[in-house]
C-alpha cells in the first residue's frame, strides 16, 4: 500500500469516504510514523495511540453505516495550548505539571464533533511565548527540513518557528493531517512559513478562545496549519463557531471555506505596501515577493502600491501589549488551585517559590515587563500609549480597504535558522514577527502560504492579509499562489 | 528608560517570582533593552487618538443573569496540589 501519512486531509477525506481504507488503518500509519520520527523531532509531547484508535474504531462504525461527519476518521495533531478533557495539557509549561483538565476547548470539541481522531499533543513555545520553539519545556523541536550550505547538505538543526513549531514540524513531517494552532504574534504563519506548510489566524473573534491556555487575550487566536490551502479551509471551518463561553468571539455564520478553493481572483486588488520593505530583508525573500506579485497579476488580480505609515511601530507596541496582557493572564498560576507547587515558609513564599520553579527565561522576561509597565504611575506612558497605537495601525488598513481587496507581503524577513543562532538577544528574536505582528494588533486575518525555496534549499512563505472576516478571499488568493508554486514537501525522510 | 537592580527586585516581587541575584543582574540588562526599544513610539503623535478596545465593532454579548454552570466540586479541586473536603490547602495567612 502507499504511504498513508503522506495524503493530504482531503485526499484521506475522499478515499474514506471511497472505502479505500479505514480510519483505523489511517491512525495506525500515523501512529508508526509518531513512534519512528518523536524521538528525532520531538514534535508530539505526548501521543495519544490509544485515544486516537477508539475514535478511529467508531469513525469507521460510522463510514460503513454512511454517517460520516465531515472530518470523520481524519487523524490530526492538537497544541498543547487546547485543553482536553482527562488528557494532560501543560502549554509546554512545567508550572501546569501534570494538569488534566476537566472540560475540552470549544476549538478542540468542534473538531472532535465533526469526527476528527486526535493523535496527541504538540510542542510549542512555552505559553507560546517565542518564535523558534526553543522556549518549550519539554526541549526544542526539530525541523523535519535541512539546509545545504556551498552546494553540501549541512546538517545543523534548524527551528521549525514558534510559537507552534510542533504543529508545523509534525505537518511537514506527515506526522498528521493537520493540526491545530494559535497565533497571538505570527504563531500560526511564520512556523508554517519555516516548514513550507499552510497557516491561517483567522480573525480576531472567529474561533472561540474557551479552553486555550490564554497568553494574551486581546491577540490570541486559533487557526489550523495543513498541507494545502484547501486542507486548512476545511479545518478552519470545523473550528470556528460562535460561543457563549468566549464574550469576544463573533454570533456570525461560518462560511464553506472550501467552496472558495478555485475561484477566480480575476479583478481582485491587491495592495503591496511599501513599508514592509524593511533594512535587513534579504534579496531572496523580495524577489519571492516579486513572484507572487507576478502570479496573481498572470491570474487577472491587479496590484496597487499601498502605504502602511505606521507599521514600523507594530513591534514595540505588541512588546507591551502582550507582555502585559500575559502578566495578568499568568498570575493565576500560584501553586494553589492547580499545577506545580513548591512550599514556602507562608503562602507569599509558596507563590514566589512555586512561580520561580515553574516559568521558565522568556516567560519570566515577559512577566517582568509586562508587570512594568503596567505598574503605578506606568499605566498610561506604555499600555494607554500601545492602545493608542495600535488604533492608528488599525486606521492604516481601513483606509487601505477603501482600495484594495487583499495585502501580499513575505511571511518573515528569513527562513529557518539554526537552533541557538537568534537564543542570545531578545530583540532579534521579536524581529522574527516583524510581517506577522501588525496582522494582529489589528485583529485580522492573515494566511501564510509556502511560495518557493531559499538558496539555502529551505521554504519561504508569503502571507495574504484580508479585510475582517473576509478569511474566504484569503483562501481563495492562496490557491492562486500554491497554484503557481507548487507545494513543498520535506524533500528527504532523514529521521527514519 | 534604565532599569536598576532595585526596580528589577521591586517588580519581580509585584509579580510574585523569587529571582536570583544573578538573574536580577541579567534582567537589568534585558529589561532596559526592551523598554529602550519600545520607546521609538514617543514619536507617534497620539492626541486625540482612542485606545483600541475591539477589533470588530460589535457590542458586548449579554445574557439573562442566570445560573448556568456549577455543582461540580469535585472537578474544581481535581488539579489541585493540596485539598480537603473540598478546600484548597494553603499555609497559614492569619495569626
Amino acid at each position: 500500500m502507499t504511504d498513508l501519512t503522506k495524503l493530504t486531509l482531503a485526499e484521506a477525506r475522499d478515499a474514506l469516504a471511497a472505502k479505500k481504507f479505514t480510519s483505523t488503518e489511517l491512525t495506525q500509519a500515523f501512529i508508526n510514523a509518531i513512534e519512528a520520527a518523536n524521538p528525532h523531532l520531538n514534535a508530539y509531547v505526548l501521543a495519544t495511540p490509544e485515544h486516537a484508535l477508539a475514535q478511529a474504531k467508531e469513525s469507521d462504525a460510522r463510514l460503513a453505516k454512511g454517517q460520516a461527519r465531515p472530518l470523520e476518521g481524519l487523524p490530526i495533531g492538537n497544541k498543547d495550548l487546547f485543553c482536553t478533557k482527562g488528557i494532560r495539557t501543560t502549554a509546554c509549561s512545567r508550572i501546569l505539571d501534570d494538569f488534566k483538565p476537566t472540560y475540552e476547548s470549544t476549538v478542540g470539541q468542534n473538531l472532535w464533533d465533526a469526527g476528527a481522531v486526535m493523535l496527541g499533543k504538540l510542542n510549542n513555545d512555552e505559553f507560546a511565548m517565542g518564535s523558534s520553539n526553543e522556549t518549550s519545556a519539554f526541549g526544542p523541536v526539530v525541523n523535519p527540513w535541512r539546509r545545504k550550505r556551498g552546494g553540501k547538505a549541512d546538517n545543523t538543526k534548524l527551528v521549525p518557528g514558534g510559537s507552534s513549531g510542533g504543529s508545523s514540524a509534525a505537518v511537514s513531517a506527515n506526522l498528521c493531517l493537520g493540526a491545530t494552532a494559535t497565533d497571538t504574534g505570527g504563531s500560526i504563519r511564520q512556523p508554517a512559513a519555516l516548514t513550507g506548510t499552510v497557516g491561517i489566524k483567522p480573525t480576531y473573534g472567529r474561533c472561540s478562545r474557551w479552553g486555550i491556555v490564554a497568553f494574551a487575550s486581546s491577540l490570541d487566536q486559533a487557526g489550523p496549519i495543513a498541507k494545502t490551502v484547501r486542507d486548512t479551509a476545511i479545518l478552519l471551518r470545523h473550528m470556528a463557531s460562535p460561543d457563549k463561553k468566549d464574550s469576544t468571539c463573533v454570533d456570525l455564520p461560518v462560511p464553506d471555506y472550501e467552496a472558495e478553493i478555485g475561484r477566480s481572483v480575476k479583478g481582485l486588488r491587491v495592495g503591496v505596501p511599501k513599508e514592509y520593505r524593511v533594512d535587513g530583508m534579504s534579496a531572496e525573500v523580495d524577489a519571492l515577493w516579486q513572484k507572487g506579485i507576478a502570479w496573481l497579476k498572470d491570474a487577472g488580480a491587479t496590484i496597487h502600491d499601498i502605504s502602511l505609515p505606521h507599521t514600523k511601530y507594530a513591534l514595540p507596541a505588541y512588546y507591551i501589549v502582550a507582555p502585559a496582557e500575559c502578566s495578568s493572564n499568568l498570575a493565576r498560576y500560584d501553586g494553589v488551585r492547580y499545577g506545580l507547587r513548591v512550599p514556602g515558609k507562608d503562602l507569599i513564599d509558596t507563590y514566589e517559590a512555586t512561580r520561580a520553579a515553574g516559568f521558565g527565561k522568556e516567560v519570566k522576561r515577559r512577566v517582568l515587563i509586562g508587570t512594568y509597565v503596567l505598574s503605578a504611575g506606568y499605566y498610561d506612558a506604555y499600555y494607554l500609549k500601545a492602545q493608542k497605537v495600535r488604533t492608528l495601525i488599525k486606521q492604516d488598513f481601513d483606509k487601505a480597504w477603501s482600495n484594495v481587496d487583499v495585502v501580499l507581503t513575505p511571511t518573515t524577513p528569513s527562513p529557518a535558522f539554526g537552533f541557538g543562532e537568534k537564543a542570545g538577544d531578545p530583540i532579534a528574536m521579536y524581529l522574527e514577527d516583524i510581517f506577522t505582528v501588525t496582522v494582529n494588533m489589528a485583529g485580522l486575518p492573515g494566511i501564510s502560504v509556502p511560495a518557493g525555496l531559499s538558496g539555502e534549499g529551505t521554504p519561504m512563505g508569503l502571507q495574504l492579509i484580508g479585510k475582517p472576516f473576509d478569511e474566504g478571499t484569503l483562501f481563495r488568493t492562496a490557491q492562486v499562489i500554491e497554484d503557481a508554486a507548487g507545494r513543498f514537501p520535506v524533500p528527504e525522510r532523514w529521521w527514519a | 528608560m534604565q532599569v536598576d537592580e532595585a526596580t528589577v527586585r521591586r517588580i519581580a516581587r509585584l509579580a510574585r517570582i523569587r529571582i536570583t541575584d544573578e538573574e536580577a543582574k541579567a534582567l537589568e540588562g534585558e529589561l532596559s533593552g526592551i523598554l529602550a526599544w519600545v520607546e521609538q513610539l514617543d514619536e507617534v503623535n497620539t492626541d486625540n487618538v482612542p485606545p483600541m478596545t475591539r477589533v470588530a465593532d460589535m457590542k458586548l454579548k449579554k445574557r439573562e443573569d442566570a445560573v448556568t454552570d456549577g455543582e461540580k466540586a469535585d472537578d474544581i479541586v481535581a488539579n489541585a496540589p493540596l485539598t480537603e473536603d473540598h478546600f484548597f490547602v494553603v499555609p497559614k495567612v492569619v495569626e
